[in-house]
């Protein structure tokens, strides 16, 4: 068995005194796991860092074996990274979100939203913004997808603000109003691709994006949320 | 079919070939060398074993290993009690004590925080460090962890967890090593360089 495909390393873990278990996340072939002979060499370790892309080629005799790793550099954003808090816990956030996918399962729009997110994690508010649309992309392919099109009362698409905690669809402010307390926020920025987000607006869309993830995902499953989330909104917050 | 060694050699070469580096011919190799050299190795090994197994214990106030709990550099009074230098590993303790690079004690977290195996920060010595950075006497704390990304996780949840306690946190620079040439450096490291670049 053996393919090539690009990916992002979403972490690693090692194995014996030179090699390393390496995560790669594909397009092709989703969440993938493989051996890296020699991952824990200088010029290897530079290379095998969480956030870098690579080149990937897996190797096994059976497709069900671990298989190894050849992986070649493409972009390195592991540094980039580092330099911010906001970035790592961001990219934590999102290895957690995608280890919530089973193994060797492709799920290309979860990648491209991915890799849309990955060079904004730098800036707190661009990276919290992809955050929150990646969190609804997940919901969607999940089978959960939240409809924010149009209002689930009159049908109508303006003024959209709320979000029905029961059904998932949106809510015109005006028929919103009477329930207020007990509906979701929509931010502006999940409406419209270009709004900016405020510090309300972001903890809005990590609350509504929580509480489906939460309902439908990680409870079901006895799981927390993770706690980089948890950090990263706290951080957005100070 | 009898073996053509003993069951107390087979054992010796079975527990040497649980070390790193070693694998189960090279510690039959080890094991015929310490024959070989019975008295000026074997005897004082086996001493140097046991006196390890009785004597070494870990410090209770820093993680580090030693004869003595709380350690050397614990009680040492020519170090600076105003400075903790945070490191992963005894190894980089190690490290960092050849190098003589700081006089200051240290605080040994026991790993980094790593989602695939699991570890988070309640598997690691954090509690205690923020007790003791609390300590007044204490005025910076120095991460001194890699320069990987769980490494740089953990220092940024480290540097949270202290915003309560009063003292400087400062990292170890990231950039050009010693003897580092441009040509050879990857394109994050060498970025980091140039955005960590001082005045000269």
């Amino acid at each position: 068995m053996e393919w090539h495909d690009d990916g992002i390393i979403l972490g690693l873990r090692r194995h014996g005194e030179t090699s390393a278990i390496v995560e790669l996340f594909t397009p092709s072939h989703g969440r993938h796991l493989g051996l890296v002979r020699g991952g824990r060499s200088r010029r290897q370790q530079v290379v095998l860092q969480p956030g870098n892309s690579v080149h990937a080629t897996w190797r096994a005799r059976l497709d069900e074996h671990l298989g190894t790793f050849v992986i070649e550099p493409d972009v390195s954003r592991a540094a980039a990274l580092m330099e911010s808090q906001t970035a790592l816990y961001a990219f934590a956030t999102l290895a957690a979100h995608i280890r919530l996918l089973p193994e060797r399962d492709p799920h290309p729009e979860i990648f491209v939203r991915f890799m849309e997110a990955l060079p904004l994690l730098p800036d707190p508010q661009a990276g919290a913004q992809e955050i929150v649309r990646f969190e609804l992309t997940l919901l969607a392919d999940l089978g959960f997808g939240l409809d924010l099109t149009e209002c689930a009362s009159t049908g109508g698409r303006q003024e959209l603000v709320f979000v029905s905690p029961k059904s998932g669809r949106a809510v015109s402010r005006e028929a919103g109003i009477p329930y207020a307390d007990r509906l979701l926020k929509l931010p502006e920025f999940l409406r419209l691709e270009d709004a900016d987000a405020s510090t309300d607006d972001l903890a809005a869309g990590f609350a509504l994006t929580g509480y489906f993830l939460k309902r439908h995902v990680f409870e079901p499953r006895r799981i927390a949320l993770p706690v980089e989330r948890e950090r990263l909104i706290a951080r957005l917050k100070s | 079919m009898t073996s053509a060694t003993s069951p107390e050699l087979d054992r010796l070469i079975q527990l040497l070939a649980r070390l790193p580096g070693l694998g189960p011919r090279s510690a039959r190799r080890a094991v015929l060398h310490l024959i070989k050299k019975r008295e000026q190795l074997l005897v004082p090994l086996a001493d140097a074993l046991h006196s390890a197994a009785e004597h070494i214990t870990i410090c209770a106030t820093c993680g580090n290993v030693d004869t003595s709990d709380p350690c050397a550099i614990c009680v040492d009074p020519r170090r600076d009690p105003a400075t903790l230098c945070v490191v992963e590993d005894v190894s980089d303790l190690w490290a960092l004590e050849r190098a003589k690079a700081t006089r200051g004690r240290y605080h040994v977290l026991g790993g980094t925080l790593s989602p695939l195996d699991g570890i988070g920060p309640d598997d690691l010595s954090i509690a205690p460090l923020v007790a003791r950075a609390k300590d007044p006497a204490v005025t910076e704390v120095i991460l001194a962890v890699n320069a990987t990304v769980e490494g740089q996780t953990t220092a940024h949840y480290v540097t949270d967890m202290l915003h309560d306690a009063d003292v400087k946190v400062t990292r170890l620079a990231h950039g050009v090593p010693v003897g580092g040439e441009l040509d050879y450096l990857d394109d994050g490291t060498l970025a980091a360089a140039m955005r960590s670049r001082t005045p000269f």
